[in-house]
């Protein structure tokens, strides 16, 4: 039996800059995690992963992450994703420098 | 140092000038992600989880203080004012924009330098002992032969596509600071009976997740057939080399696979070829490139402030004792910068950092400057009368920390702070430790301990041969460290023996602690090394102290 579907964000990196990016669910890309879309149904999830893919002009290296609700939006499970939303932990660089942190 | 001749500057601008429309093209969409990839990486540039990431090569560690600073320039202008410097002597920029990096590689030319070969299948950066040139043990300098090695393997046109990537060390002296066990192709240079210089050849080291210890291929290749043996080498693995299984591609799995007898065999078959193939322009080319590496015409003065500032300055003492090291010239040092304040981040230099010491070396060190696998930085050659000006000048840059080969110089690769293929964080757990460590006021005690931390198991940390190893890893979704104890990555290379379970992000500071607590207790005195210690008492008072209910937890794991 195959794993149940948990909820999932597209992500990626920003080709020209090369940070951490979110698909909305109006299509653009958007530096801050609690913007993406949080996708609940596994069907969709593969067309909107597809739909991110179809746009290397704009982002780098698309995927399925998982995420959950939360209420300012999407927030990561993992902790890989949680330093993606924030950025390193050794100096305040990277998005923590100019957005809110997002805590897995 | 080496001085680029028109080919190298012809061929390093070219470079440069096809990235400039690589990446044009790429951002004009004329270029896949897919189509790009393989050329960004071999110009060195990386996509990272916060940004892209660029590599520059340092061969055999050995910059100029002009070098020095346009990396200081580039930090600044095109980098967020820093850079890392890693453990196969590169500096990495974290923060590069796509845009930029055509610049930036313009900016390396011209200063003789580039980022070719820092990723990819291809023969890598080729390393160095960074006291080369300068160490009181060293039989010949390394730097000629590495270099010669850079030209050969730039570009070779049937060596871009190995099964996997290539790594070369070179050492000159009988101790090992180049970790050349450790390497795809590990090089000692030594002396035949008559006196003539050669090399004893290592093959098939490597650490990662598989990690093996060099194998002696040949105890001596005499000078003029070391290129020709290399290539043999290296046109052996390229065949034999497994393409089908990533994991199974690197020359330590051929060597294994193929047997050292057979491998070695299929080498000297191809020897037979590729020495036939060298008509000695080899050999001219590093005669000439030996030409450029003289000694520095050494400055003769009295020793007397030195010696004076050591009975008078107990700081600047306490940092002559473990900051430097013997040098050939009895009247110079060689002083080691620590790049690893408690809770700094190992490798990190500031750009105004970079700049200090490029003009402390200009002043002081005949304008040369090291990057050890450490991760520190070296000044090669400086007269001892102006040590004491040297120590005050790192006090006033925050780089005076007197603690190399102590437990807070700790090696750690960038991990999940930077890197995509990390598993879990290194640089917060080298920070902890080495403040954990200054609380406790130890560190002088504990005496000689490596301390080496990757964040995955490919082990560009090195932990498998620290005297304490971690290597962090996902455990069901959270950071897990596990310790190895007892490895050595010295000409005696020793991998080390795992301690048992591993340990939260929370429990490992605490557990190198407890470790370091049963060797302090235990051990005969302070001229047992904890390696000395390790060796003589083996793992169990280690685990005993670490495991204390092991039974139980045990059933509690089979369970």
């Amino acid at each position: 039996m195959s794993k149940p579907f948990t909820p999932k964000v597209v992500t990626a990196n920003s080709l020209l800059k090369g940070d951490a990016v979110w698909l909305t669910e109006d299509d653009g890309w958007s530096p801050d995690m609690h913007e993406a879309e949080l996708i609940e149904d596994e069907a969709h999830a593969d067309l909107r992963l597809l739909w991110a893919q179809s746009q290397p002009h704009l982002v780098v290296g698309a995927y399925l992450a998982d995420a959950k609700a939360g209420p300012m939006g999407p927030e990561p499970t993992h902790f890989r994703e949680a330093f993606r939303s924030r950025g390193p932990s050794n100096y305040p660089l990277g998005k923590q420098a100019g957005t809110p942190a997002v805590e897995a | 140092m080496y001085q680029y001749s028109d080919f190298d500057r012809d061929f390093v601008q070219a470079r440069v000038d096809q990235f400039r429309a690589q990446v044009a093209r790429r951002i004009d969409g004329s270029l896949t992600e897919d189509e790009f990839k393989p050329l960004r990486l071999m110009n060195g540039l990386y996509l990272q989880l916060h940004a892209y990431m660029l590599r520059v090569a340092i061969p055999y560690g050995t910059l100029s203080s002009a070098q020095m600073r346009q990396l200081a320039m580039i930090a600044e202008r095109w980098d967020k004012g820093y850079g890392h410097f890693t453990t196969r002597q590169n500096i990495q920029f974290n923060w590069p924009e796509l845009g930029d990096v055509p610049d930036m590689l313009q900016a390396l030319a011209d200063v003789q330098m580039h980022a070719i070969q820092t990723s990819g299948n291809t023969i890598r950066n080729v390393t160095a002992d960074h006291f080369a040139g300068a160490a009181a043990d060293e039989v010949a300098d390394p730097r000629p032969v590495a270099e010669l090695l850079r030209q050969w393997s730039t570009d070779h046109a049937e060596f871009q596509f190995l099964p996997r990537k290539f790594k070369i060390a070179v050492t000159g002296a009988p101790s090992d600071r180049a970790v050349t066990a450790a390497h795809d192709i590990g090089i000692r240079i030594l002396r035949g009976e008559d006196g003539e210089i050669g090399y004893r050849v290592l093959v098939g080291g490597g650490l990662g997740r598989t990690p093996v210890i060099g194998k002696v291929i040949r105890e001596f290749v005499p000078g003029a057939d070391l290129l020709p043996y290399l290539e043999a080498i290296v046109e052996t693995y390229n065949l034999l080399g497994r393409r089908d299984n990533k994991y199974k591609a690197r020359i330590k799995i051929t060597v294994n696979e193929t047997g050292l007898e057979a491998f070695r065999a299929k080498v000297d078959e191809r020897f037979a070829l590729t020495r036939a193939r060298f008509t000695g322009i080899d050999q001219q080319i590093l005669a000439a490139i030996k030409a450029q590496f003289p000694e520095p015409a050494y400055r003769r003065l009295e020793t007397g402030p030195y010696e004076a500032a050591l009975t008078t300055d107990p700081a600047f003492r306490a940092w002559t004792e473990v900051n430097l090291a013997a040098h050939r010239q009895a009247d110079h040092a060689i002083v080691t910068v620590s790049l690893k304040a408690p809770g700094e981040t190992p490798g990190d230099a500031t750009a105004a950092q970079m700049r200090a010491l490029a003009d402390l070396a200009e002043a002081h060190a005949y304008g040369e400057l090291r990057i050890s696998h450490e991760q520190n930085v070296i000044l090669p050659h400086v007269p001892k009368a102006a040590l004491p000006g040297v120590f005050r000048a790192l006090k006033e840059i925050g780089l005076a920390t007197a603690n190399v080969g102590l437990i807070s110089d700790i090696i750690a690769c960038p991990g999940m702070d930077y890197c995509a293929l990390a598993t879990a964080r290194s640089i917060p757990i080298a920070q902890e430790i080495a403040l954990r460590f200054e609380a406790l006021k130890l560190e002088h005690d504990i005496g000689p301990l490596k301390i080496k931390i990757s964040g995955c198991i490919n082990a560009c940390g090195h932990h498998h041969v620290g005297h304490i190893g971690i290597l962090g890893l996902d455990r069901a979704g959270v950071e897990n460290y596990q310790l190895t104890l007892g490895g050595d990555g010295t000409e005696e290379m020793t991998l080390g023996e795992r301690t048992g379970p591993g340990f939260g992000a929370e429990a490992v500071v605490g557990a190198v602690e407890t470790i370091v607590l049963a060797y302090l207790d235990k051990r005969e005195g302070p001229e047992e090394t904890f390696l000395q210690f390790y060796r003589r008492m083996g793992i169990a008072p280690f685990k005993q102290a670490l495991y204390p209910d092991a039974p139980k937890r045990e059933r509690f794991v089979a369970a």
